[in-house]
């Protein structure tokens, strides 16, 4: 069991407030997912800049701001807890190499134009408090707390998982094929961190999103290719979309105003967003692709 | 009276309705904020009117025993699950597993109920009258589940003497389970049924009927590629 959330906004009414619905959907969902809990948060910004999301671990921050700083000019850093947001020019390629090589210890959990990532092991309500969720606007977001299965309770076994240039991707459920599709997908060219089925999924989506297939298509191709059971919430830069396996034994909920769309695990997650009680609620149905903002 | 679940615990709310005296007359109670909360009003046994106000999660009306319950919004999984006897209203959606094993009493369902609704029920009356999703009625074995819309992929699979009545488009059924004859006892049931959920403006014979063709009671080598 595991519990997954998401808001995309359709109007600007509540960008400030985002963390602020985020959170309280991370910390209903406790009861789902008490391991570890992380969450992704999509703001417009400078497309020039990519902003990478790094776990820092035990790295000492002033250490490691001192010594990037050497390296890489004109960049930004926010720390949050054992987390860094650092800003610069610098293309994914060389940054990534370049941390890899002189911080082993630093594991990347993310980076593009607009995403953030944030995930860590412990209470979801601690998680949230740590990264001060709260406090974060955007445009849309989306979080899991995780109940672990069949990988470790690491950082690298928390959710959400990023593959690609803006992208993440949270799952309740569990792959059967995954060891197989991991060894196809290593064969073009993926990466992968972790032992993590869901971490599978996500290159099977970034794999498919990098041939300019659309996140739609990837999801009703991935009914195919993806053997388990499931809800995802992919997102990309645009927006997110749902998808639910064909037996649907894991549960999702939405519920759609008309300025956002929400989605959860259960409703208990959602009862405190604004206007609920006048939301459009209904269950995804199996084996459909719901997509917003793409 | 009224019950905020804002204010008291779940736990104390249940344990009171689950412990009011046979001799109080007061036997009304509205709950208010339920916010999606689990195992709202599991467990009661005595003849209370309860209306919840709000939508609730899993296993709401659980095991009920003679309660008429109210849900003025949508349901999670498994509303009354195993109930026994009395009644449960569910004035919007109903998640998967509605009427669970339920032995007995009236489950009314307002809008959809979705997959495997009435799943292993053993005698309860379910009456939908949005549609069903997939495999609704699953290894039923008795009581009448009644759709006044559509019914998903394998209804009624590997069912026992639940009898289905659907007035809608069936998807596909499931293993063993076959289109049936309205009889004059079928029509006369389902009209009660009807009835009982307020439904005026559907007629028991626009329903088929739909039961186990008691291929798979016994096993035989001739079927076994329907098990």
């Amino acid at each position: 069991m595991c519990g997954i959330v998401g808001i995309y906004l359709k109007t600007k009414k509540f960008e400030n407030d985002l963390g602020k619905m985020l959170s309280g959907m991370l910390n209903n969902m406790e009861s789902r997912g008490p391991d570890s809990a992380g969450f992704a948060i999509y703001k417009n910004s400078d497309r020039k800049e990519y902003k990478y999301s790094l776990c820092i671990n035990n790295l000492d921050f002033s250490k490691f701001k001192k010594n990037i700083s050497q390296k890489i000019k004109n960049l930004k850093l926010n720390q949050y807890s054992d987390h860094v947001i650092l800003k610069t020019t610098e293309k994914p390629k060389k940054f990534i190499n370049l941390i890899n090589k002189e911080f082993p210890e630093i594991s990347i959990v993310g980076y593009g134009h607009s995403i953030e990532i944030f995930k860590q092991v412990g209470n979801p309500k601690d998680v949230v408090k740590k990264f001060n969720l709260e406090s974060f606007s955007g445009t849309h977001g989306i979080g899991h707390t995780r109940m672990a299965t069949e990988s470790a309770i690491t950082t690298d076994g928390s959710h959400p998982y990023s593959t690609g240039e803006d992208e993440c991707l949270v799952h309740n459920g569990s792959l059967s094929n995954h060891n197989n599709l991991r060894r196809e997908l290593k064969k073009k060219g993926n990466i992968f961190t972790s032992e993590n089925d869901t971490e599978v999924a996500a290159g099977y989506v970034s794999n498919s999103l990098s041939n300019n297939k659309s996140l739609k298509d990837t999801l009703v191709s991935g009914l195919k290719d993806l053997d388990g059971f499931y809800t995802f919430i992919a997102g990309t830069r645009k927006g997110f979309a749902v998808v639910r396996d064909e037996i649907a034994c894991k549960p999702a909920v939405i519920a759609e105003t008309k300025n956002y769309v929400a989605i959860a695990s259960e409703f208990q997650a959602m009862a405190h967003l604004p206007d609920v009680n006048n939301a459009k609620i209904f269950e995804p149905e199996p084996g459909i692709v719901y997509s917003w903002g793409n | 009276m009224k019950l905020d679940l804002k204010k008291l615990k779940l736990r104390k709310v249940n344990e009171q309705l689950q412990s009011i005296d046979r001799k109080i007359n007061d036997r009304n109670f509205t709950i208010i904020n339920p916010e999606g909360n689990h195992a709202v009003c599991a467990g009661l046994t005595e003849e209370l009117n309860i209306n919840i106000k709000g939508h609730v999660g899993y296993y709401c009306a659980g095991m009920n025993q003679k309660a008429n319950i109210t849900i003025e919004g949508n349901v999670g999984t498994g509303v009354a699950e195993n109930m026994m006897s009395g009644k449960v209203h569910v004035k919007g959606n109903a998640s998967q597993s509605a009427g669970a094993t339920a032995h007995g009493g009236l489950l009314i369902i307002d809008g959809d109920a979705s997959s495997r609704c009435g799943i292993s029920m053993k005698g309860v009356d379910i009456v939908v009258k949005g549609s069903v999703g997939h495999m609704s009625g699953f290894m039923s074995q008795a009581g009448n589940l009644v759709v006044c819309g559509d019914a998903g992929e394998a209804l009624g699979d590997s069912l026992y003497e639940t009898n289905i009545y659907i007035k809608g488009k069936v998807k596909s059924l499931g293993a063993d389970c076959v289109e049936k004859k309205m009889d004059k006892k079928h029509i006369k049931k389902l009209n009660l049924l009807l009835q009982e959920a307020n439904i005026k403006n559907q007629k028991a014979e626009s329903f088929k009927r739909y039961g186990s063709a008691k291929k798979l009671y016994n096993f035989k080598i001739d079927n076994i590629s329907n098990y």
